[in-house]
């Protein structure tokens, strides 16, 4: 799938220090003038008509322009995007939601940051690999044009270094698995001992193939490339034969499913389960469930839903207007309050119930109807 | 005019209920080819139709900062008038709609716009969307219908004060914008049941009475007071405006379903209606306005009022590409496509608007030569008692049989 990986270190949460937006001065006077002409622009706001001229500002909800797309393989791409004033600082290895209108429709994906922080023209990047039938992979690949207005949410994502960065580090990916820890190579120079395990069909499908070349043929990283159409897929017990000393490292995994589930299935056999960081993607266990009516209070829709459906995709085919984000359970972009009822996730079976009162926030990507339920929304 | 269903020549006996269900298929075929082919072109268009208002509102509102130079006080009423009537007919109306949901963007969509006019956009979504679109044309459910201060069909019984009724209506006309506001508050009926003080009604009161503080001040205290010296003639540009943009509103709604010709349908008559049956009251329900492009886009496509209530949720740049198949589909099915040119539409609505405010057969009888005696019966009738107006409307009703008899027998 696209690269979003997310650590999720058992259950730890670990919490990343972001910068709080500075309520400035010149801010709240800015405000304060926008009320103002507010009474001249009604129904309309100010900023919509300071939209027209600069989506960009200060102020503005989060947009940015790409300023370029660089071909990284036959099916991935790097955008070069310019954030709008208000964006704040990444860390390294966190995926931004970002919005573009596909075929006239608002579609919303979460991509790793692939870029340096200190770029001199303030630039973010991500990296996308397009996907067989995904619809925005595609279109951010190989249709996007510079000049190209996306809209953007803050970085977020806990597949992150600690504050204290190891001292041995493996890094295991798979096909676009690989961005977010571009983005954490590229921006920790500091990291001396580094191994990465990348596997991708063949030489050519390496993402940032030549670039992590490079850091090899430079020292700084110790890298294992697997080329699975001639050699086939790499189990863990191979990884482990290959990283001897895997033991001592602290191990960031983005990948397919399968490889995440065999790597835990390994360390926590090893019994080294706490040194793994990685992020449990849309199970394959699909429990078909009952489901019921949707019903949205607040905006009063009211949707049939069956039980292997999530929410969202019935809530959309309906007309519902959404939040949404990853669709597959990780970036919480679609998490709504279930006000009454019970919801089924998609990759678990479990089943989650919330009497009146309880508002228990549902991902809607994953979350399926069992039985009727009443949401917040 | 009366209800389709007690008609003498009822212009739907000769369709089956296959036919009708057939019918129904057809039109689903239809918008389904519109929302196969739903995309970025149609996402272009709102987008360029909204910037063109917000510049040209923009534009016209600097314009009038010197309206006191009578140049610049025409060209700025002229440009203001037209972005009210974009913004309220092709934007407004057609979002609130839900025409433009499909395109997941939340500046773009039913659920959060608002408009510039006084009736906030719930209320109005309610008594639009809900109520006139559900159940169009059906007297005593649909009060679109004369907005329930007008007697729109021969068979509501004649009452002296709907001899005002044309004058109502054009003061309704002019301030169209409240009057909206206050058939979506359901006023008249709340006074009437002694319902003011019901806390829902309450709030909704208080959402318009806001809605309309921001509406005049911004209209008819911020703009004005930027104009400074020109304070007055910027103050009438916008009165001017808002009347203008009202009237033309006004007259593309009455077009829709007023023009003689259009049916009306009982309320037993959609009790289980199919959804063929649906269609098929929406396609005889309503009426095409003939014209130019630009007609069109400042009717909001409202011109295509048709294809507009068979497909509410379309978006509204669709219809005219596909009102050549809803046309061709009346030819087949034998149903008469309600189409002319505004000025005929609209003199059609007022002179049913004029017919109706006299007793049956009034206006049918009366000639230059007989204006004396048919004055004084309509004097009679407007002061007598009940008895003496049945009376009356009786050989008024014979009188027409009669002349009508004589009519065909000359023929």
């Amino acid at each position: 799938m696209i690269a979003r990986c997310v650590g999720n270190h058992r259950g730890v949460t670990a919490t990343v220090p972001r910068p709080s937006p500075a309520r400035s001065a010149l801010g709240g006077l800015r405000d304060r003038v926008l009320r103002l002409a507010e009474l001249a622009t009604t129904p309309l706001l100010p900023a919509d008509y300071l939209d027209m001229v600069n989506p960009l500002r200060a102020g503005a909800d989060l947009r940015g322009r790409v300023v370029a797309v660089h071909r990284e393989t036959r099916d991935a791409a790097t955008l070069v995007i310019r954030p709008g004033a208000d964006w704040q600082r990444h860390v390294p290895g966190q995926w931004v939601r970002i919005g573009i209108d596909v075929d006239g429709v608002r579609m919303w994906r979460a991509y790793s940051l692939t870029s340096h922080l200190d770029r001199p023209d303030g630039c973010i990047s991500i990296t996308v690999k397009a996907i067989p039938g995904g619809k925005v992979s595609n279109h951010l690949v190989h249709r996007t044009r510079p000049g190209t207005l996306v809209h953007l949410d803050q970085a977020t994502g806990e597949f992150v270094l600690p504050a204290q960065a190891p001292q041995k580090v493996l890094f295991v990916t798979a096909g676009s698995g690989i961005t977010p820890v571009i983005g954490i190579l590229r921006n920790h120079d500091e990291l001396r001992d580094v191994v990465v395990v990348h596997s991708a069909p063949t030489p050519d499908d390496v993402v940032f193939g030549a670039d992590l070349r490079e850091l090899a043929a430079a020292g700084r990283i110790r890298l294992v490339e697997q080329h699975t159409d001639t050699a086939g897929l790499l189990d863990a017990a191979a990884i482990a034969a290959l990283v001897p000393d895997l033991a001592e490292r602290a191990t960031w995994a983005c990948g397919p499913v399968a490889m995440l589930e065999a790597l835990e299935e390994h360390w926590s056999a090893a019994g080294i389960a706490d040194r793994l960081f990685t992020e449990r993607f849309r199970a394959t266990v699909l429990v078909p469930g009952e489901g019921g009516t949707v019903t949205f209070t607040r905006n009063g829709a009211a949707v049939e839903a069956d039980g292997a459906t999530p929410i969202l995709d019935a809530a959309e085919a309906a007309g519902v207007l959404m939040p949404s984000g990853c669709r597959m359970g990780i970036c919480f972009g679609c998490v709504l309050p279930l006000r009454e009822g019970a919801v089924r996730d998609l990759r678990t079976g479990e089943v989650t119930t919330a009497v009146p009162g309880d508002g228990v926030l549902v991902q809607t990507c994953i979350s399926a109807a069992a039985g009727a339920c009443d949401i917040d929304h | 005019m009366t209800v389709l269903q007690k008609k003498a020549d009822n212009p739907i006996e000769h369709l089956t209920p296959e036919d009708i269900e057939l019918l129904g298929k057809e039109l689903d075929d239809i918008r389904q080819s519109v929302i196969d082919t739903r995309g970025e072109a149609d996402a272009r268009y709102i987008r360029k139709v909204i910037d063109v208002h917000r510049k040209l509102e923009l534009g016209s509102r600097a314009v009038l900062l010197a309206s006191g130079f009578a140049p610049a006080w025409v060209l700025g009423t002229v440009g203001l008038t037209v972005a009210k009537i974009l913004e309220n007919m092709e934007i407004g109306h057609n979002i609130l709609h839900g025409q433009w949901d499909w395109m997941r963007d939340p500046k773009i969509h039913s659920t959060t716009w608002e408009w510039d006019i006084v009736s906030p956009a719930d209320q109005w979504k309610h008594s639009h969307n809900e109520l006139h679109h559900t159940y169009t044309n059906v007297v005593g459910k649909d009060n679109d219908l004369g907005y329930g201060i007008m007697r729109v069909d021969e068979d509501q019984p004649w009452q002296p004060f709907h001899l005002g009724q044309p004058l109502w209506s054009f003061i309704n006309a002019c301030f169209f914008e409240y009057g909206i506001a206050a058939y979506d508050l359901e006023l008249g009926a709340v006074i009437a049941r002694k319902q003011t003080g019901d806390p829902e009604f309450r709030a909704r009161l208080k959402a318009v009475l806001g809605k309309i503080g921001a509406q005049v001040r911004k209209d008819y205290v911020i703009h004005p007071l930027l104009s400074g010296p020109n304070f007055l003639s910027t103050l009438a540009a916008n009165f001017t405006a808002n009347l203008v943009r009202n009237l033309w509103t006004n007259s593309v709604i009455l077009c829709g379903h007023f023009p003689e010709g259009v049916e009306t349908f009982e309320k037993k008559s959609i009790e289980g209606e199919t959804r063929g049956e649906w269609y098929l009251r929406q396609m005889l329900g309503s009426a095409n306005i003939s014209g130019s492009k630009a007609m069109h886009v400042m009717t909001g496509n409202l011109s295509h009022q048709i294809e507009h209530h068979l497909f509410p949720d379309l978006p509204s740049n669709r219809y005219a590409e596909i009102a050549p198949r809803i046309r061709d589909l009346f030819d087949r099915y034998g149903l008469n496509y309600h189409t002319a040119p505004l000025p005929q539409q609209v003199g059609s609505a007022w002179h049913k608007i004029i017919r109706l405010s006299l007793p049956n057969g009034w206006l049918e009888l009366t000639n230059r030569r007989n204006l004396l005696p048919q004055l004084a019966v309509l004097y009679k009738m407007t002061t007598g008692s009940p008895k003496v107006r049945r009376t009356l409307q009786r050989k008024l009703t014979a009188g027409v049989r009669l002349t009508r008899a004589a009519a065909a027998a000359e023929a």
